[in-house]
């Protein structure tokens, strides 16, 4: 069963508990500068940002088939099955390809460190797991983010719509996005007026680069027999000249 | 005069070396974020998109060299295969030592031998170059051989030169192609003038023929360092296949364009459109002078045509890496004076290693002379049987 997360923005009143949870959860230190910054980063793994009288949250989408999984070559970052996208320090060697690829710039890094690492929430991996409720949600006294099955949070979101039409723009923000995400989102207003970027693709993105990397065997093939094959027919004129001992 | 040009470029050498030495101190030491301008929008900067990507296709002229002479058997370019080898393995070290620059943790650089994953194109990208990289220094080992007379590891090593030089041009073909499959991932942060399905291709054509014109660009250096004949018939022919490497570059490059519609996007202001502009002039004026005997017959010119293009090239390079991805990223990034002061003693350390290899190994001069009799090194009568003979 795939567990998701589904962040309400008309019910979000912008208290910031899940910012502080999560801090909690990582050991990161939070206060009132940390929780004034409106933009996530290696000491801040979720962010509300605030739109006037709105609010939305940044945080991981967890991608059901995630560019930074996909790119990293040592796959330091791999999708569990229960849906969260997780990341091992141990084997990250720090070429920051996860963060050029990600759709959503997530993944941040610890700049100031010498020996720095990637830092991305992951969706309370070891809760999910057994089937509990992230950090965020635990903590949001409004119920603005729940944790569940990803079907039934997309019902969920299907029925609030449905029964308030006029509190909510008719979307769910992450059904489509990257071909599917475990982080999905309500709206009153259009997501691009809410922080999120318009040019998110519909399609997942490792199909792309696989497109390119699924020729390298063929490649491998092609190349051998014909630079052989070139080099047979290029030298025959030597042989030929040998045989019949001219220079 | 002679005693100022005899200090000068050793001292600008010197301040380069100990700006490098200052701000690899500063990385080590304070990290990333007090080295570079790099942040959590912009995770690639002037380390990934010059020295990297852009030495690395410098570096091309190794394996477009080595397959012409001894896969395609065009023996008239055999005196400058080593310098193009010895070019390509330095470029290949200094990438390498680049890259030590920017990993967060470089000491874990060998982790792609045991932790695969063979979807990332960089996975696949670092054990190309891994493998290149000994493929050339097995290329690169008969000079040494050669010097120090071991005729017998020559004569194993010769054995086995032919797969080597396969398997080098085809993990050249690999990795110089997937430099561009790294951006296939960003379709909505790339520009699109930048952003093509066809990047792979394109990056492996323009490779080719910026291989070409180091070669060129490294004949004329070492003729004037080492007061030595420049091989200027040869160069000439290399300018031909020069001019018409970057006329296919570039149709494939429109045609792309065009079929895409990208081009519409020139109509909206913005920096994009005079690097773009820049980046294709600095590439089809070099073509069009190439292309004209005149040029060709004028060693000076046709050093200014490569260097246009060598420019032209890093440009496209540059604008697929960093600059192409600045709009989409919201910030705006400048490289910090220590990137550029790395780059520089990189670049300057590449310089030096290479004056010295060619001081003091046989990388110019006839080898095997018994193989190749008509080397036309010296003037351009000596050259004109193998010229007419049509290959």
């Amino acid at each position: 069963m795939s567990r998701a997360v589904l962040y309400d923005s008309t019910l979000c009143v912008g208290c910031r508990q899940c910012e502080e949870a999560c801090s909690t959860r990582w050991k990161l230190p939070y206060n009132e500068k940390i929780a004034a910054e409106e933009v996530i980063s290696s000491h801040k793994l979720t962010a509300i940002r605030t739109h006037g009288e709105r609010f939305s949250r940044k945080m991981c989408m967890h991608c059901q088939d995630p560019a930074c999984a996909s790119v990293c070559p040592v796959g330091a970052l791999h999708r569990t099955a229960e849906g969260p996208v997780v990341y091992e320090e141990d084997r990250c060697m720090g070429c920051r390809y996860c963060m050029a690829a990600c759709a959503f710039q997530v993944p941040t890094y610890e700049w100031d460190a010498r020996l720095p690492k990637v830092r991305k929430c992951d969706m309370c991996a070891d809760r999910t797991r057994s089937g509990g409720v992230t950090r965020c949600s635990e903590a949001c006294p409004a119920g603005a983010s729940l944790t569940g099955g990803r079907d039934e949070l997309i019902a969920e979101a299907r029925k609030r719509i449905r029964e308030k039409p006029g509190e909510y723009y008719p979307r769910i923000y992450g059904i489509e996005e990257v071909g599917g995400t475990a982080v999905l989102m309500l709206g009153a207003v259009p997501f691009e007026q809410l922080g999120f970027s318009k040019n998110v693709p519909k399609q997942a993105l490792p199909a792309l680069t696989w497109n390119a990397l699924a020729h390298v065997p063929d490649v491998v093939v092609m190349g051998s027999v014909l630079m052989g094959g070139v080099y047979w027919i290029s030298h025959r004129r030597e042989e030929v000249a040998k045989e019949e001992g001219r220079p | 005069m002679i005693r100022f040009r005899s200090i000068f470029w050793p001292a600008v050498f010197a301040l380069t070396m100990a700006g490098g030495a200052w701000a690899a101190f500063l990385r080590f030491y304070y990290g990333l974020g007090a080295s570079t301008h790099l942040t959590d929008q912009f995770p690639w900067g002037l380390w990934i998109g010059f020295d990297v990507l852009c030495g690395v296709g410098l570096a091309a002229g190794g394996f477009t060299l080595a397959a012409i002479v001894h896969i395609f058997n065009i023996k008239t370019y055999k005196p400058i295969v080593r310098p193009a080898i010895l070019t390509a393995f330095l470029g290949y070290l200094l990438v390498v030592v680049a890259l030590m620059f920017d990993l967060g943790r470089p000491y874990r650089i060998w982790h792609p031998l045991i932790m695969w994953n063979p979807r990332s194109v960089m996975f696949e990208v670092g054990w190309c170059v891994m493998l290149y990289t000994t493929v050339l220094f097995l290329e690169f080992l008969p000079l040494v051989f050669e010097k120090f007379k071991l005729s017998k590891a020559q004569r194993i090593l010769k054995f086995f030169m032919l797969p080597i030089v396969i398997l080098g041009v085809i993990l050249s073909t690999l990795h110089q192609s997937s430099l561009g499959s790294l951006f296939l991932i960003m379709p909505h942060k790339l520009h699109p003038l930048w952003y093509s399905p066809l990047l792979p291709v394109l990056f492996y054509v323009s490779a080719i023929a910026t291989g070409l014109a180091m070669t060129i660009f490294e004949s004329w250096h070492s003729a004037r360092a080492f007061n030595r004949q420049l091989e200027y018939p040869l160069i000439k022919r290399l300018t031909r296949v020069l001019a018409v490497s970057i006329a296919v570059y570039m149709t494939m490059r429109f045609l792309d364009l065009y079929h895409r519609g990208a081009l519409a996007t020139l109509d909206t202001p913005g920096i994009e459109r005079w690097l773009f502009g820049l980046e294709t002039v600095l590439m089809a004026v070099p073509m069009l002078m190439f292309f004209r005997e005149r040029t060709r017959e004028n060693p000076t010119a046709v050093y200014i045509g490569v260097v246009m293009f060598l420019l032209g090239f890093v440009t496209h390079r540059l604008n697929v890496s960093v600059t192409g991805l600045e709009a989409s990223s919201g910030v705006s990034y400048v490289p910090k004076w220590t990137e550029l002061a790395v780059t520089l003693a990189i670049v300057a350390g590449g310089f030096f290693i290479f004056r010295l290899a060619a001081k003091h190994l046989p990388v110019f001069g006839e080898e095997e002379p018994e193989e190749a009799p008509t080397l036309p090194v010296l003037s351009g009568e000596a050259c004109q049987p193998v010229l007419s003979r049509g290959d």
